[in-house]
This record gives structure tokens, sequence and C-alpha cells, in this order.
């Protein structure tokens, strides 16, 4: 057992720390470590950079312009974003359909799609939910129907994240009814000016815009953006899940940004004579956090070795996400804590000045609340440990 | 012993659960918030006799007790009313009672419906304790002289008249040498900057700067324990509306794992949600009883009621802020969203439990009372 990097491993940490010395603006900081998403302008550009430098796909194979990072690069990659104050990247395209296309599409698809998905100018959203399929997928009810050459889809999608600003979906629908709900369910690629699509906002308590219904009404989407074969789509709908709770897993790496964060906050604030960060209330509520972060940190690394060493992880991937929403739920709240009265202040009217971390900390401590939602709800994450990990 | 309400008390309550049900309908909440017809509002619950009920008869009020402001505040949280009710209808008036012809008058147009009046009891770095007042008043040869800041007033950013605790004498974190000084909004000198929370009360930040014409209110110098008095009745006020909501989070839970099918079973079938929705009732209990035991030690001697206070806020916070994030989980993605109530009755569980001090403030408030 070691916890050090090799030489080769120090390197490229040295190459990587390089790049993000300045490549990080000052007005991203707040925002990324209150784990809230940047603007897509920025996300583009973030991703455009990456891309100019070669960095484009850090998970995925060379063939397909990513990276072929081990996975001791990737987390390399990650801990030093993090202590950039870089954010994640935008996932969907990345980590959800591309992976898909170049596992399962034809040549035409990988040939237009993924090269998009790696500069940006293509920016993906998932239509998988429903309204009466959310935990409970297979129960979707969005119909395709093959008429000549085309699909024709009718249904509604729930919460379809950027949709207002994606150019491409990729969706799960209904190509045909069997016994077995699993089966029938194919996986769509389809651009979304194709008329037909509407998209409507989805108001969240948070109040930024993230999220959407989208509706399919009579929309004409060819056969040829059909991904592997017709009523499959499940299967891959599962592998791709499997993604995202390992995309989970890399977003705890940034969860350190939250302890910074909390303990800078705490530190500028000052309670009678002392600063915050010395009360013991406080600074041991910190502790705490930064403790069971580095736990999940160390669980996080044992995770990557694995995969370096070819082990299945099981359901190691669900383990951490469970951890993850929680302690960055608990991490937000601290720092919220930390603004004392003013927390109360989120929207300035006439000339008045908010606190300095105002409004990112309360947006993100009140988006926190759905890391434990979606991409699998805490509660379907117990029940997969519990049916995988302990045959229950 | 009882734990019940009198016959006029549940009359209370009933009429702000009508009120509540007409003007606060949850699917429509959110275009009432934008809409922005507060002063009809208040109006309307002038003629129902709300804002004269916690002021004192000699001051032109109802003279209702601890348990009728319990009934009414508990419809607040029920039904998630906005309006600074407990601000400037219990607070208020418990400071300013007995404060002599000015306090008077501002207290009959707040019965009346006429005028609104927060309080500015917290500076930046104080934390939470209201004895570490720095802004100074001074006797000069036009009255009194405030000199400094209020971080946050509660409900501020709409009040007609603000009482603020200012130090006469001594130095920050000394029990004397503290007065309570009434100022209209428009006081030469005063910057008021206005705020508006996530659950939609609107709050203010107070600059003074050598305001002059405000009148000093009760004994100066010697206002500490009126202000730590008051202020317990607003808590004890908030731990109402924090049950209230609590409950009615929990009540729109229930519906809602009764009502949502997943898996070919409404979700209520599953043992892991049947065991978190008791849990939630569980904390509702808990919290009930709280804030029952709280507002019954309002009248009792200081250090009795401060320790009931206290442990009422740290309790009902914990399971206020457990049940309104509990209540969001259960939902699922709609919970998260804006147009469903739940998330609103958690934004407001997240505020009453930072009004007056968090749990861990009152946590430490306790054991110091000891
Ligand atoms: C902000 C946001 C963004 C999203 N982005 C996307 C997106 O881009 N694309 C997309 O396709 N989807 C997206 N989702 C949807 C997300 O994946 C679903 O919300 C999630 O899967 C939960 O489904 P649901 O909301 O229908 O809740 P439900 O499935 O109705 O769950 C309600 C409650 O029941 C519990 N529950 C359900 N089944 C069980 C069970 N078997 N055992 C125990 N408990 C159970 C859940 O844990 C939850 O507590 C997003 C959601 C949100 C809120």
């Amino acid at each position: 057992m070691n916890l050090s990097f090799d030489a080769a491993d120090l390197a490229f940490r040295d190459e990587v720390r390089e790049f993000f010395r300045d490549g990080i603006p000052e007005n991203w900081r707040l925002r990324v470590q209150a784990g809230l998403r940047l603007d897509p302008a920025e996300l583009i550009e973030y991703q455009r950079r990456l891309h100019a430098r070669g960095w484009a796909a850090p998970t995925w194979p060379k063939e397909y312009g990513g990276t072929g990072w081990t996975p001791t690069q990737q987390y390399i990659f990650w801990s030093e974003a993090s202590e950039a104050g870089a954010p994640p990247q935008f996932h969907q395209g990345l980590e959800l359909i591309g992976p898909i296309i170049f596992t399962y599409g034809n040549a035409a698809q990988k040939e237009r799609y993924l090269p998009g998905i790696l500069t940006c100018d293509d920016w993906w959203c998932q239509g998988y939910s429903e309204p009466g399929a959310g935990s409970d997928l297979a129960a979707l009810r969005t119909r395709a129907v093959r008429d000549g050459d085309d699909y024709v889809v009718n249904g509604q999608k729930m919460w379809t994240s950027y949709a207002h600003v994606a150019s491409h979906v990729f969706l799960l629908a209904r190509t045909s009814l069997e016994e077995k709900r699993q089966q029938g369910i194919s996986l769509i690629l389809a651009p979304m000016d194709t008329p037909g699509f509407r998209v409507a906002k989805i108001p969240t308590m948070d109040e930024k815009y993230h999220t959407n219904e989208l509706f399919l009404d009579d929309a004409r989407i060819p056969t040829a953006n059909l991904v592997g074969e017709e009523g499959k789509g499940w299967g891959y709908g599962k592998v791709l899940l499997d993604r995202e709770r390992m995309v989970t897993a890399s977003t705890a790496i940034f969860l350190k940004q939250t302890v910074w964060a909390v303990r800078e906050a705490a530190r500028a604030r000052r309670v009678g004579t002392r600063a915050l960060i010395d009360t013991p209330d406080f600074a041991a509520q910190l502790a705490q956090f930064e403790i069971e972060v580095i736990a999940l940190q160390t669980m996080v690394l044992r995770l990557i070795t694995d995969a370096a060493g070819g082990v299945d992880s099981g359901p190691r991937g669900s383990m951490v996400k469970l951890r993850w929403s929680s302690l960055y739920q608990r991490g937000m709240l601290l720092w919220l804590e930390a603004l004392g009265p003013e927390m109360a202040h989120f929207c300035a009217e006439d000339d008045a000045t908010l606190p300095p971390d105002m409004p990112a900390v309360m947006q993100g401590m009140l988006y926190s609340r759905v890391t434990s939602i979606y991409g699998g709800s805490s509660e379907i994450q117990h029940n997969i440990v519990a049916r995988r990990a302990l045959g229950l | 012993m009882d734990f019940t309400y009198s016959d006029e008390q549940q009359m209370l309550r009933d009429s702000v659960d009508r009120f509540g049900a007409e003007r606060w309908n949850p699917a429509k909440r959110v275009r009432l918030l934008e809409s922005g017809d507060a002063a009809q509002r208040w109006r309307e619950m002038a003629e129902l006799g709300w804002l004269m009920l916690p002021i004192a008869e000699a001051d032109g009020g109802l003279g209702g007790g601890a348990i009728e402001v319990m009934a009414v505040a508990e419809g607040f949280g029920r039904h998630l009313i906005v309006d600074p009710w407990v601000t400037s209808c219990v607070l208020v008036p418990a400071l300013l009672a007995g404060g002599g012809d000015a306090a008077g008058a501002v207290l009959a147009a707040i019965a009346a419906g006429e005028a609104k009046a927060a309080a500015g009891l917290i500076e930046p770095h104080m934390g939470y304790d209201i004895a570490e007042v720095a802004l100074r008043a001074e006797q000069g040869p036009d009255g009194w002289r405030l000199t400094g800041e209020k971080l946050h007033v509660e409900d501020g950013a709409d009040a007609d008249w603000f009482v603020v605790s200012a130090r006469t004498a001594g130095t920050p974190g000394e029990r004397d040498g503290i007065g309570l000084f009434l100022l209209p909004r428009d006081a030469a000198g005063l910057t008021v900057e206005r705020f508006r929370a996530v659950d939609h009360h609107r709050h203010a930040r107070l600059r003074l700067d050598g305001v002059t014409g405000a009148t000093a209110v009760g004994p100066v110098d010697h206002a500490l324990p009126v202000i730590e008095a008051a202020v317990d009745r607003a808590i004890a006020a908030h731990l109402a509306e924090a049950v209230g909501s609590m409950e009615a989070a929990t009540a729109a839970t229930l519906d809602h794992l009764r009502t949502r099918q997943q898996f070919g079973v409404a979700i209520g079938t599953f043992q892991v949600l049947q065991h978190r929705m008791v849990d939630m009732t569980i904390a509702c209990e808990e919290a009930r009883a709280m804030a029952a035991y709280a507002t019954l030690h309002l009248d009792a001697a200081p250090a009795e009621r401060i320790r009931a206070v206290a442990a009422g806020k740290t309790r009902v916070g914990d399971c206020g802020l457990h049940v309104g994030q509990e209540a969001i989980q259960l939902h699922g993605g709609v919970g998260f969203s804006d147009e469903l109530i739940v998330s609103h009755h958690f934004k407001r569980q997240l505020m009453l439990d930072q009004a007056h001090g968090p749990r861990h403030h009152h946590r430490n408030r306790f054991a110091a009372a000891a």
C-alpha cells in the first residue's frame, strides 16, 4: 500500500498545475466553491481551453479524442483543478452520451457527434425522466413510432437540465410495447431544433434557471439517429447511469473547495473580538466536516486504484455518491451559518450591498438539496448497495 | 395541566386558517408573492383584529396573551403568510409597552393597521448576543444623536418605524448602559437598505449617521432585560410558526407518499419511506411540545424563561430543518421545484432557525443560564 505518486505522476501533476495556474478567472471562484454550475458561456470557454490543450475528455480513450489517461492521472487532474478553483467539466455530453456513442454508436454517429462534444460546439441534454418515471425510469411513456425513415415521437420529458441551452438531446423512448417494461425502450439522438419540440422552464427553489420540461409533439426524428439496436436502449441507459455515479466520484474530489470556502468565510467573520473560526463551536464543526471529506477522498482514491487495476468496483460508486451528497449538503449549510444574520440578505434592493458570498452560498445550499435526489436518489442508492453489495 | 386551546383561542386559530386557505393558496403562492398586494392584506388583518391582538389594552390593543399569539402564529406558519406580524405586532409592542406617549401613539397606529414597525437589535460582529451593542446614543442640544449600524432588522424593509437598541454608557457586552429608541423611517441621518430573503420576508440594514429625532423608550441605560424578554416572546411566536409550517410540510409529504406511484405502487408502501415519514411526524410532535413549553414559560422568572425559550429554539430548530429537508427529499424532484409548497416550507424553516439566533446560539444560551 502506498499513497504517494511515482516520478511520472509528479511530472504530470506539475504540468497540470502549470496549466491551471492562471487559467481560472477570479469571478468564477465563489460560484465554483458553492458548487454552482457556471454560466453556459463560461463552461463552453473552459471546455475550449481544455480542448486546445488536448485535455477535453480526461476519461475518454485516445482514439476518440480523449486523453487516454490512467485513473491516477485523472485523479491528479481533478485534484489540481479543484485546488485551482476550477469547476468540474459539464458532464452530460462528455460523460453521459459521449461514451455511449463511442461504445454502441455506428461509425457515422461517432464521426458526427464525438468531435462536437470535445469542442463544446454541441451541448447535450439528457431526456430520460418523465412526470411518471423518475426513480422508476422503466415506466417511461414517450413513444417513438416508425414511419418510413423517421420515428414520430410523442411524450413529455421532465427535469431536462439545460434543455434551454442545448443543441442536442439524447432521449429514451418506447419503440414497442413489451411484457417486460425494460424491453422496447430505445435510445435516440435529436437536435433541439426538431419541429415539435417545446421547452418550458421549471422554476426551482434556488432561483436559478437550470431545468425544464420538454414536450415532444409529433416530432420526426430520422431512424438513423437510433443508437445501437432498437429496443435495447435500456441496457445502454444502465451503463450510463453507472457512469453518472462514477462522475459523482470525480465530483467528490471538488468537495475540498467547500472546506476551503467555509474556512475562508469563517476567518473573515468576527464574533465579538474573535474570528468565527476561532470559536470552539464552529471550529469543531468545521473540523468534523473536513475529516469526513478526507475520509471520502480516500474512498475515492481506493476506487480509482481499483479501476486502474481493472477491479470491478461494484456498487462503491453508489456509496461515494451517498456520502458526497450528504457531505456537500452539510458543508453548504455550515458555510451559510457562517454568514450569520446576513444569510437572510439574499437579494438586495436600492443601493444595498450583499455580503460578499451572497447569493452564491444560499443558492449553492439550496441546490445541494437536489444532489440526494438526482442521478438516482439516496434511497435508490441504498437499495443498490443492499442488492448488489449485500445480496439482500 | 392543559395543552388544548380554549374555544376562543380555537376560533382565532380557525380564522387564520380560513384566511390562509383563501389568501395563501399554495397553488397560487408564486404568483401571489410577485403580485405584492401586502398593503391590502395588512388592512384585512387589521379588520380581523389580529394586529391589535397582542398589544396591551392600555396601548389600544386587545391584550391577547402568549397562547393567543401562539394560535395565530401557528396559522402564519401553516400557510406561510409572509406579512411581518410577529415582528410588528408581537416583538415591537413588547419592546414599546409602557414606553411613554410617543411609543403609545406608534402602538395605536400599529393596532389600527396604519403603521408597521421593526426592531433593530443586531449589529455587525455581534454574533447573536444582543448585549453586544456598540451603536451609540448621545445627548446633544437637540436631543439624542444615534450613530452606528444595525446589521439585520428582521422584517424591516417596509417598516414605518424602527425601535433600536443603543449604548448610552459602557462598552459592548456590558448589560447596563443600553437604551431603546424609537425613530421614524425618514429620520434625518438614517439610511435603510433593503433585502429580500429566500422565504420572501423583507429585511433591512440600518446605517445611522448622527440620527436625530429619536425618542427614548422606557428605562434608558437599563433596557436589556426588556429587550431579552421581548425577543423571547418573538421567539416563542416563531416556534409556533415553525410548528405550523412543519405540520403542513409533513401533511403534504404524507399525501405525496400516498399518491405518487413508482414501480407500480404508491411510494408510501416502501418501508424506508414509512419510517422516514414516522420520524417527521415525531419531530412535529416534539416541536409542538417544545413550542408550548417555551410559550408557557414566557412569564416565568428570567432565568427560567431563558432556559425554556433557548431549549425550545434549539429543539424546534433541529426538528424544523429536519422536517424541511425530508419533505423535499421524499417528494423527489418536484420537492425542489418552486411550484410545490414544500420547498417554501424548507426555506422558511431555514430563516426561522436563523432569526434571533440559530440552534447553536441558543444551546450555548441554555448552558450559560443554568
Ligand atoms: C434539478 C434537477 C435536475 C435534473 N436533471 C435531469 C436531467 O437532466 N435529465 C433527466 O433525465 N433527469 C433529470 N432529473 C431527474 C432526476 O433524475 C429525478 O428527479 C430522480 O430520478 C428522482 O425521480 P423523481 O423526481 O420522479 O422522484 P420519485 O421517483 O417520485 O421519488 C420520490 C421519493 O421516493 C423515493 N423512492 C422512489 N422509489 C423508491 C424505492 N424503490 N425505494 C425507496 N424509496 C424510493 C425517492 O428516493 C424519493 O425520496 C433532474 C432532477 C432535478 C430535481
